[in-house]
């Protein structure tokens, strides 16, 4: 079984319209979008209307005026800035709050509750394309890599009953708590990139974040004719640090006409950004065998 | 004032807008970059750097000698950043929130501090403006200790005007990072794109920091692509647009070739001076609302 994720440091680059065309093109894969926070491969994909399952991760404090002394001790020792000092007495603020436990624990009256926090939802889903399993965080809520950790055990599972031989994956921008969730331990790491300063420098940063983790990672160049020089300089370097360059991938608004009509640009056209897409995804499939082997 | 320029989708266009708006702002301001994942703003505000240093966050440092090994503080870390075994302590720093709970429990007095790197802040000018970035360290899985320290940095004032405006570009997203970029805010200008990605993600950004109470607006970019789906919703959650951006090879050109949009033509000029105005004005009326 290989575990694939589509990833790029900077944002807007092309991973979900990649994601949603490779989908288009595997057999049997088990998708998966681990951009828990801002999900948008389900817009493609149009899953089944499954049941939603609660993710409660972690605990939120809460005060209970009428057993407190208005002592304040809670209220100095949160390093968050959590407990809110207001005319009406403390109160802890859900946004500040990293669910630690500190006032819970130390709070002289015990006037504080600790309950288990609901931060979003996950679900099995079938699509057009094969089961999908995806999750949405409540907007504002943390957890998100304990989140995709589940999502990729959840994925794993369906795999083994399915006897599916691929895991493809959606992954979320930068390099933080969910990325490092999503790229340790995975196949191999596509990142998709674009030649503007942003896209080179993030893909550097992402690079260096798969190698951290020992994850074997090809680069595919999108909107390569935005800029050529840097798509070269994007080139000079991969062969430097021997990345594998996939592909690159021309600038085409076909990609945003077959996003409005909730199609993979596969299914939506024959241009030349289309049919590039076929041949990366067969290059794709190459590289997981050949990592593989090595 | 501050301002924060965010976004639900990556890529829709946050640092062009806070690079452009830096020139376009009127008066000198504090242009910072809180996507301290993956930091941009200075690729094209090509800043002048004076000044840098390392940020840490404070993780416990166990003292074997004086432990004993009861376990008081494995069972109370919520983040499982320590765990006893019989007779040894281990100490997972990248698990550690930087809570303080072990350090103030521990009743043998044996948990001491020593720090984890999270990156680095990194400050200096470009032209008029003062500019300051997070740059977080690789690997390091928390971005919001860092964006906090930034902004903390903000009242440093033998580096910068207490009396400036702040322009803040803020990670991507609608969770925890992104909330801490904005919470200090004054106002939230949210850049989307009329794509069903860019509505998805702008509903899910409005919804995650309405909650905070503060003024937003909306920078529709890349007008005149995809569909008018933006604009319903504009109107549905009552978000005021404050500026259209259109669809133009040209501008994704500059923004490839590492220029600030709003130098590169006086109609784009005008489109960013007319936004800082507008923003400046939806500040002044909240403050008024306010104190009314």
């Amino acid at each position: 079984m290989h575990e694939i994720l589509i990833i790029s440091g900077k944002g807007g680059t092309g991973k979900t319209s990649l994601t949603a065309a490779f989908a288009h093109l595997s057999h049997d894969a088990v998708l998966c979008d681990l951009d828990v926070d801002a999900p948008d491969l389900h817009l493609i994909l149009q899953p089944s209307d499954t049941e939603k399952i609660p993710f409660v991760s972690g605990f939120e404090a809460r005060i209970r005026s009428a057993d407190c002394t208005q002592c304040g001790l809670c209220h100095e020792m949160c390093r968050f800035e959590a407990i809110r000092d207001t005319d009406d007495g403390f109160s802890v603020d859900p946004v500040r709050c990293e669910g630690c436990g500190v006032c819970v624990h130390f709070c002289p009256e015990k006037a504080i509750d600790f309950t288990p926090r609901e931060c979003g939802w996950w679900r099995i889903a079938r699509t057009r394309f094969g089961t999908m399993v995806h999750a949405q965080l409540h907007p504002g809520e943390e957890n998100s890599g304990k989140l995709v950790a589940l999502l990729r055990t959840q994925a794993k599972a369906l795999a083994k009953e399915n006897g599916a031989k691929l895991i493809l994956s959606d992954g979320p921008p930068g390099i933080g708590c969910p990325v490092i969730s999503a790229v340790s331990g995975a196949d191999l790491a596509v990142m998709i990139t674009e030649p503007t300063p942003s896209g080179f420098h993030d893909l550097e940063r992402v690079v260096e974040l798969a190698d951290h983790f020992r994850v074997p990672t090809a680069v595919i160049i999108n909107k390569t004719d935005l800029n050529k020089s840097v798509s070269g300089s994007i080139q000079a370097y991969c062969a430097d640090k021997g990345l594998p360059v996939l592909a690159e991938i021309p600038f085409d608004t076909d990609f945003v006409h077959a996003m409005v009509q909730g199609q993979a640009i596969t299914e939506f056209t024959d241009s030349a950004a289309s049919r590039a897409v076929r041949e990366v995804w067969e290059r794709v499939l190459q590289q997981a065998a050949a990592f593989d082997a090595a | 004032m501050k301002i924060a320029i965010a976004s639900g989708k990556g890529g829709t266009g946050k640092t062009m807008v806070t690079a452009s708006l830096t020139v376009s702002w009127g008066a000198p301001v504090v242009a910072v970059d809180l996507d301290v994942e993956e930091p941009n703003l200075h690729l094209f505000l090509k800043p002048e750097l004076s000044g840098r240093q390392e940020a840490f966050m404070e993780v416990p440092l166990v003292d074997e000698q004086k432990c004993d090994y009861c376990r008081q503080c494995a069972e109370f870390c919520q983040f499982k950043a320590i765990s006893v075994l019989p007779n040894v302590v281990m100490v997972f720093p990248e698990m550690c929130h930087g809570c303080g709970g072990c350090m103030a429990l521990c009743p043998r007095e044996a948990i001491a501090t020593t720090t984890r790197t999270l990156g680095e802040i990194a400050w200096g000018r470009s032209a008029d403006n003062a500019f300051i970035m997070g740059r977080l360290r690789v690997g390091e899985a928390m971005s919001p200790p860092l964006i906090r320290k930034v902004q903390a940095c903000l009242s440093r004032t033998d580096l910068f005007d207490p009396a400036a405006d702040v322009l803040m570009d803020a990670p991507p997203g609608v969770s925890c990072p992104a909330v801490n970029a904005v919470i200090d805010s004054d106002f939230i200008l949210l850049v989307t794109e009329p794509t069903p990605f860019g509505v998805f993600d702008l509903r899910l950004a409005q919804e995650a920091f309405r909650p905070l109470h503060k003024p937003m607006g909306v920078v529709i970019n890349r007008a005149g692509l995809g569909n008018g789906a933006v604009y319903d919703l504009c109107r549905e959650v009552d978000l005021p647009i404050l500026a259209e951006i259109p669809y133009d090879r040209d501008i994704a050109a500059v923004y490839a070739d590492g220029r600030v949009v709003a130098l590169s033509d006086p109609r784009w000029q005008d489109l960013f001076r007319t936004l800082a105005r507008s923003i400046q004005a939806a500040v002044m009326n909240s403050r008024e609302a306010r104190h009314a």
